[in-house]
């Protein structure tokens, strides 16, 4: 199958790309050969689709169809949400039948949202809308097509290519990534082989959209068909071509790739975008040839079926949300030496204990391995510091170090040794000679120190929150002081004068008292039990103002009759008959409003039925708590052997309190002991709350017994009369409902 | 005898100028403050809850400076009393039970149906999460509450309840490996299994 | 069928620690074999004796820290200490001077520290040092190298037990016949010149004295299939042999009376290059970069020739290692490897807030 290398050369049209040699990196077993025996193949259509709604990096996708939907193969159901999102559609027409948790292809092997179709076997697509013209359409708007068509970068990271399309730099090369270094998996390469225009064809629709000058495909030399069929794909295009370099793990990480291809290293906190590179899986090319050429969105994916427990390796094209086990079916897997089902690669990939999860846009391998296989870790030995780790990173770090400072979660350690510049390869914990997981520290570190600085951040935030709440706080108890020695020197300033003044014999009356007096006169004469300043009712308030207004046209018509006098030109006569009338109006208003007056006690006298309840409402939550309280003191003193005599007075009171006020009618009328015709949803309230705070008291009381280590007697009086309570409670809310 | 006489002289000068010198400095290079004090306030995770027994993280710091031990801080947890030890070079000794222990953080969350609205709650809360006016319905803003547990005891209705956070998919993150079976049976190692 | 939740990477290297310490047992073998045809039965019986003691004291002390014996003993590094350990030593030394000092590297200079990884300093550097301070004596009776005339060399097997174990009958008296090694006839030597000094002394041979040359010559096949191998980096041994190399020629002396021997002479002889390839490349007490690593042999081999031209014992080696390895952490704060996307290498220690 593999041709040697030298009959590649012969075939070679264009000058090989310079490469550059990548630091460290391993050789582990390809074990490729196993699954490149067949062209790819369609897997078929299982009965049911599961879609979960987060299938790339950034915020998850909201659905946006029912239960009950019917869908057809394309159609979008789920949009994204924010700039960092990807849409979901439905890989085939089929029913929408649930829309909630399941457990979905993650490490953690937790569950999340995701919307579930059953097939219908038809695979009727919706209406497709390719863009035509594509290479002479502004970049946006092929941007928003990419992304409205759910691309996201299949290489494994899940990146929403619309991001990636949308760099704040200016991009001058593409780099299609081809190297699939990673042992088993050979989806790529057979994509390569068997679809390379439509890879080239993407290619070029991603140099328009970005307006690069370049396009690097980056093969391994493992893959000497790929790299053929790609060569002769780009053969008629000058700006595109193929750069092969040896094989060697981890060559197809993005920055790793970038150094072996353009000599460059991208600077640590930054993208490729800064060094003027794009880069792309070869099957997100393909993707976004088949989203604009075709206007089929992202629906389906080449993974690679291998390991030894299966009895058919090869490459399927599989629908997305197809079960893996209707997959490991289709490959023949023998269930009696499935030891390890691992999706992703032997190097990075995550072990899957559940079968039912379904393949996302991410998933390019699934290994069902075998016992021989992948055999059972050993256990770790101690690091003897041989540094053979540190020869094989890619990123030229000091795995030994890492380890160490890991194991002692030493974090400021662990970030001067640049612990976020790995790339968690795996290659350290390859040639580890003691077995040690070292990757697994570095993910685990990675993953406290980010922990870490939010709650440091937050803590800043609290700091922040509390120091700025205690400088209102002393800011107002400043203000009050200030105010207050105001109103001191005031009061001192009035005091003095009217001390000096009544030797002189004071004609000026003190105003605070004669306002006081008036109040007082007022109130005899009104005979009611209002306060100074008159709550006047709403047709109290009318009357006055239209005396107001009388008040004021009559003394508008004096002065004009004053002037008219006084000039001795005009009418008088109208003007004093208008006068007249108007005098007239305002005794009468006045006369009303006095009316008015000594009537409104009585409705103010019986407050609005909804405000006294709430207040009686309030009044018994207050009590009900107050008296649980109390209980909870007593319960407490009770276990310490403190003072309980004061405490019980003060829990009895409570409850006393608190029967009163249940015993109260709703209506709101302060009567002692009958009741009129209750409203029963309130009296169910009222019981049902009654119910449940007897309940829990009773509760407490028994948690208080069993926590007392001391004297029990007490507190099995107090549970009997819990108890006892409870009871009553239920029965009265039972005799209600019955 | 004169040599005698020669030595103390000469230490008694000696004496008396790296004195000066070090009277000096001391003046001179005085630093205000107690600049420990902020370090130690930086470290401590400012939910300002009084489990240490004091009222609030500035004066647990201020308590650390003058010899307090740096063990009472539940909310901090072990990582604080680390980095406490690292900072003030002194032992890092495992939490102090009596104080509390280590939780996962809670929020506070109000029952809205049973919410009456008294402001209590606001008062008590330290770094003004709670949303809300006299008679207007409360509510906890989860991203600035730390947890405290100050808000529950003035509720007069006793409607706040703790909740711990969940985990999802986007806030999971691995664990170191487990120690080696065979290899966790010394006293160093059950205590790190304790505080891990 | 339980499907299996392991962490990622599933594939595995063919490293293993078992692995890299039988490579350096296999390559210590032509240089334990030159010692045995030079000085006889005395070193081999050492070797087994050092390795039981070996294995019996770290077996003693697993036991107290209740670790599972097999796990711990089958990784192979404590019969490495024992084997370099009895092979810096004279070979008719008594078997209670061995069985402290392997005791000692073991109990002392490994367990104490945490076992395997955890020790700062080369356990086996640190049992000869123990023994040549607390011993001066016995440490520096080393037999004369058979091919000397009027210097029968001790042959016997069992002449050899009889030296090292008493109990079992009557030795050789080592004392009477014990001579000089060639670096320490050259150190004391103050009135010949070299010719008359290779003259006078029939130890002395060619550039090595005799046996010596072919002593280092064994070891240095040993390391160099070592590192064929790659169970080390070439830059802990060229740095020092380097650094060896440039001091002796630099400090020679001509062939006067007070020279210090050549620069072949100081890397032939003595322990150089057990040093440069077995003990020095000890992993775990070594710096941990290559660069660091190269820094750290090249300053041994200045501290072996310093403490060989002036200091006050004859050969260097084992303080020269002792003494780097306290300075091995601080090397490893200055010489980390410039990562990927960095500008420069960061050094010292992180800057606290």
């Amino acid at each position: 199958m593999n041709l040697p290398l030298k009959d590649i050369t012969e075939t070679t049209q264009q000058v090989t790309h310079k490469v550059w040699p990548l630091t460290g990196g391993v050789h582990p077993e390809e074990n490729k050969h196993q699954s490149t025996g067949k062209p790819i193949s369609k897997a078929a259509i299982p009965e049911r689709l599961i879609l979960p709604l987060s299938q790339h990096a950034g915020a998850p996708a909201e659905p946006i169809v029912a239960i009950g939907d019917k869908v057809l193969k394309g159609q979008m159901i789920a949009k994204a949400v924010g700039f960092v999102s990807v849409p979901v559609h439905a890989p085939t027409s089929g029913i929408v039948t649930a829309i909630d948790v399941h457990s979905i292809p993650h490490p953690s092997g937790m569950s999340d949202t995701c919307i579930t179709i059953e097939t219908d076997g038809k695979d009727e697509w919706c209406e497709l809308k390719p863009i035509e013209n594509h290479l002479s359409v502004e970049p946006s708007i092929l941007v928003e097509h990419v992304r409205q068509s759910g691309i996201a970068g299949m290489g494994g990271a899940g990146f929403p290519t619309a991001v990636k399309l949308s760099p704040r730099s200016a991009i001058d090369t593409l780099i299609l990534n081809g190297t699939e270094c990673e042992p088993y998996i050979t989806a790529d390469d057979m994509l390569m082989r068997e679809r390379a225009d439509q890879i080239v064809s993407g290619a070029s629709i991603l140099m328009h959209l970005l307006k690069a000058k370049q396009c690097l495909i980056g093969i391994e030399d493992n893959k000497p068909e790929a790299v053929a069929a790609m060569k002769q794909a780009t053969a008629s295009n000058s700006t595109m071509s193929v750069a092969v370099f040896p094989t060697k793990y981890p060559s197809g990480g993005e920055k790793q790739l970038i150094q072996i291809l353009t000599g460059q290293e991208v600077p640590s906190g930054k993208l490729p975008s800064d060094l003027g590179i794009a880069m792309q899986n070869v099957g997100t090319a393909a993707a976004v040839h088949q989203a604009v050429i075709h206007g089929k969105p992202l629906i389906s994916r080449v993974t690679t079926l291998t390991g030894d427990a299966l009895g058919d390796k090869k490459n399927l094209e599989v629908l997305l949300g197809t079960s893996v086990a209707e997959l490991l079916k289709e490959a023949n897997v023998n269930d009696r030496q499935l030891n390890t089902l691992v999706m992703g690669g032997p190097m990075m990939g995550f072990t899957l204990d559940d079968l039912t999860v379904p393949v996302v846009k991410t998933t390019n391998c699934l290994i069902a391995g075998s016992i021989q296989e992948f055999p059972a870790s050993m256990p770790a030995q101690a690091c003897i510091r041989c540094g053979m780790c540190a020869e094989v990173c890619p990123s030229s770090l000091l795995p030994q170090q890492l380890y160490w400072h890991a194991k002692a979660e030493n974090l400021d350690q662990l970030k001067h040794h640049n612990l976020f510049d790995c790339i968690e390869c795996g290659a350290c914990s390859f040639v580890c000679p003691s077995s040690i997981p070292l990757v697994q520290y570095y993910r685990a570190s990675k993953g406290t120190i980010r922990i870490q600085e939010a709650k440091n951040a937050k803590a800043d935030r609290s700091k922040v929150r509390y120091e700025s709440r205690q400088a209102r706080l002393e800011q107002d108890q400043a203000e009050k002081e200030a105010k207050r020695k105001a109103n001191a020197k005031k009061a001192a300033v009035l005091k003095a004068a009217r001390e000096s003044k009544s030797d002189i014999g004071s004609a000026e009356v003190d105003p605070v008292k004669a306002a006081i007096e008036r109040a007082k006169a007022k109130k005899l004469a009104g005979g009611t039990s209002q306060p100074v300043k008159a709550v006047l009712s709403s047709e109290q308030k009318e009357l006055k103002i239209q005396l107001s207004v009388a008040n004021a046209q009559s003394k508008k018509i004096q002065r004009a009759l004053a002037q008219v006098e006084a000039s001795g030109e005009g009418d008088t006569t109208k003007l004093k008959s208008d006068i007249a009338i108007l005098q007239a109006q305002a005794e009468k208003l006045q006369k009303e409003f006095d009316a008015a007056a000594t009537a409104s006690p009585e409705p103010s006298a019986k407050p609005p039925a909804s405000a006294d309840l709430k207040k009686l409402k309030v009044e018994n939550a207050m009590a009900k708590a107050a008296l649980k309280k109390a209980e909870r003191a007593l319960v407490k003193a009770q276990d310490e052997n403190g003072d309980t005599v004061e405490l019980q007075k003060t829990v009895d009171e409570c409850r006393q309190k608190l029967e009163n006020l249940t015993s109260l009618p709703v209506t709101g009328k302060p009567v002692a002991a009958d009741r009129t015709k209750p409203v029963s949803d309130d009296q169910l309230k009222k019981l049902k709350i009654e119910n449940a705070m007897a309940k829990a008291a009773l509760k407490k009381a028994q948690r208080a017994l069993d926590a007392a280590d001391g004297d029990k007697a007490a507190l099995e009086t107090v549970v009997a009369e819990a108890g006892a309570k409870a009871d009553a409670a239920a029965k009265e809310l039972a005799d209600h409902l019955a | 005898m004169e040599i005698f006489l020669y030595a103390i002289a000469a230490l008694l000068a000696l004496a008396l100028v790296f004195g000066a010198i070090l009277g000096f400095a001391s003046i001179r290079f005085k630093v205000e403050g107690n600049p420990i004090v902020d370090q130690v306030n930086e470290l401590l995770p400012q939910t300002q809850c009084g489990q240490c027994g004091f009222p609030g993280c500035r004066p647990y710091a201020e308590a650390i400076a003058n010899g307090e031990p740096i063990n009472r801080c539940p909310p901090g947890g072990q990582t604080t009393i680390n980095a406490l030890a690292d900072l003030l070079d002194v032992e890092a000794e495992p939490l102090d039970a009596e104080n509390g222990i280590e939780k996962p953080t809670m929020i506070a969350y109000i029952r809205e149906d049973d919410c009456i609205g008294c402001t209590k709650c606001i008062q008590a809360c330290p770094v003004d999460a709670i949303l809300g006016a006299a008679k207007q319905m409360h509510t906890v803003m989860t991203d600035e509450c730390t947890g405290c547990d100050l808000c529950v005891e003035p509720c007069p209705v006793d409607c706040i309840d703790m909740i711990a956070i969940d985990v999802t998919t986007r806030t999971w993150s691995w664990e170191l490996p487990s120690k080696p079976s065979q290899g966790n049976l010394i006293a160093t190692d059950l205590r790190g299994e304790e505080a891990a | 069928m339980a499907l299996v939740r392991q962490t990622s990477p599933h594939a595995r290297g063919p490293n293993s620690t078992q692995q890299v310490m039988k490579l350096v047992l296999l390559a210590a073998m032509p240089g334990l074999a030159m010692q045995t045809i030079f000085f006889g039965w005395g070193t081999l019986i050492n070797v087994v004796w050092c390795v039981l003691i070996a294995l019996a004291s770290e077996a003693l002390i697993l036991k107290i820290r209740k670790r599972p014996l097999s796990f711990y003993l089958s990784d192979g590094t404590a019969m490495v200490t024992a084997l370099l350990l009895a092979l810096a030593l004279p070979p008719l030394v008594p078997w209670w001077l061995t069985m402290i000092g392997v005791s000692f590297a073991i109990i002392i200079g490994k367990q104490l520290y945490g076992g395997l990884g955890n020790n700062p300093f080369n356990p086996a550097m640190l049992g000869y040092v123990l023994l040549l301070i607390s011993f001066p004596a016995e440490m520096t009776q080393w037999l004369p190298p058979s091919g000397i005339e009027g210097h029968p060399p001790v042959n016997g097997f069992m002449e050899a037990l009889n030296s090292i174990f008493p109990l079992f009958g009557q030795g050789v008296n080592v004392d009477a016949i014990s001579m000089a090694t060639p670096l320490d006839i050259v150190r004391e030597n103050s009135s010949l010149t070299i010719n008359e000094l290779w003259a006078e002394n029939p130890v002395l041979q060619s550039f090595g004295g005799k046996s010596w040359i072919w002593i280092n010559v064994a070891y240095l096949a040993g390391g160099l299939f070592l590192l064929y191998r790659r169970v080390f980096t070439w830059h802990a041994p060229v740095g020092m042999l380097a650094a060896l190399f440039i001091m002796s020629t630099l400090f020679w002396g001509g062939t006067g009376s007070a020279s210090h021997g050549s620069p072949l002479f100081h890397l032939f002889s003595g322990a150089t290059m057990l040093g440069a390839f077995f003990i020095i490349t000890d992993p775990v007490s070594s710096a941990t970069s290559v660069r660091g690593r190269l820094i750290f042999g090249g300053c041994i081999g200045v501290l072996v020739y310093v403490i060989r031209a002036w200091g006050g014992y004859p050969d260097g080696v084992a303080f020269a290692t002792l003494l780097m390895n306290m300075a091995a952490p601080m090397i490893d704060y200055y010489t980390q490897p410039r990562t990927y996307g960095h500008d420069k290498p960061k050094k010292g220690l992180p800057k606290t807030d």
